[in-house]
């Protein structure tokens, strides 16, 4: 019971506060190492592929960029429906600071989607089931972004936020299913749970490495922008200030 | 090692424009996303009147 309570200390923005700042260095430098090690593998160790060419090497982005776009805006939503349920302001707030970053890498999954697509399927887009789905999720982000932002009560957007997020994911199993369900252009999973990988070793681990860093810089961007929104939502709170005034002055650090 | 010389790396077997085309949309992103957010932040902390950081 009593270690339920202490966890439950950290949905307060007064305590989340300094504990998002501590994490962030730690989360940037593992994403650092990550992608670090993962490039190495993925362009220099794995072999060029038969049928694709060094066109593949895409795939250490694309791949981790589309997961990463999917499992956020769950999490959004997640958050965003927590928030709604039992008003608790934090859970809003990571909502929020979480839509731009789902909705880049949605973007950098299309984009890398276009630039693999243009040289093996000899089209930059098609409107088949995988990427319109994938197109709508950006579009679902860009509607939370742009409704939270239009309503002035910052509590109703939350709300408002919550019903679009929550309603809205039912697209994601869509596109996850998408190429089981439809006859479509793109291919199938390469991983899953219950086979084994339809690839290379030093391939799947270099994008599992990616995977991860990408993860990793999720945590960090994300917790700086919560702290970013906390402080601007709680500007008279003496927590905020306390926070402030309390934090070493450390001319060019980032975080 | 899967190169014979950097400028064989840097042409991706033909697929150059592709591959860096991507790599590099990636890496702006990524870089500038970081920058941004850092910057909401001390804009934050600093209309609480508190140290730039």
């Amino acid at each position: 019971m009593s270690t339920t309570l202490r966890f439950f200390r950290f949905a307060s923005p007064a305590a989340f506060y300094p504990l998002a700042g501590k994490l962030v260095p730690w989360f940037s430098g593992v994403a650092a190492i990550l992608a670090a090690i993962g490039l190495y593998l993925g362009m220099l160790r794995a072999p060029t592929d038969a049928t694709q060419g060094d066109a593949y090497r895409i795939i250490f982005i694309h791949v981790p960029a589309a997961w990463m776009s999917m499992l956020l805006y769950v999490v959004m939503a997640f958050w965003a429906a927590i928030g709604w349920a039992f008003n608790a302001r934090l859970a809003s707030i990571v909502a929020r600071a979480i839509a731009p970053t789902g909705a880049m890498f949605t973007f950098l999954a299309l984009w890398s989607g276009a630039l693999w697509g243009k040289p093996t399927w000899g089209a930059w887009w098609v409107w088949d089931a995988r990427l319109t789905s994938e197109l709508i999720l950006l579009f679902l982000y860009a509607g939370y972004i742009a409704l939270v932002s239009a309503i002035d009560d910052t509590r109703r957007a939350d709300r408002a936020g919550a019903l679009l997020a929550v309603v809205g994911s039912v697209n994601v199993p869509i596109i996850y299913f998408s190429v089981i369900w439809w006859n479509t252009l793109h291919q199938g999973a390469s991983v899953s749970v219950t086979a084994a990988p339809k690839m290379a070793s030093v391939m799947l681990l270099a994008m599992l490495l990616m995977t991860l860093a990408f993860w990793a810089y999720a945590f960090a961007v994300i917790f700086v922008r919560t702290r970013a929104i906390a402080l601007e939502r709680d500007n008279h709170a003496a927590w905020a200030n306390d926070a402030v005034a309390r934090a070493p002055v450390r001319q060019g650090a980032s975080s | 090692m899967n190169w014979n010389s950097a400028a064989d790396f840097f042409a991706m077997g033909g697929y150059g424009t592709y591959v860096w085309g991507a790599y590099a949309v990636t890496l702006a992103c990524m870089v500038a996303e970081p920058v941004l957010v850092a910057r909401r932040h001390r804009q934050a902390r600093r209309e609480l009147g508190g140290a730039p950081r």
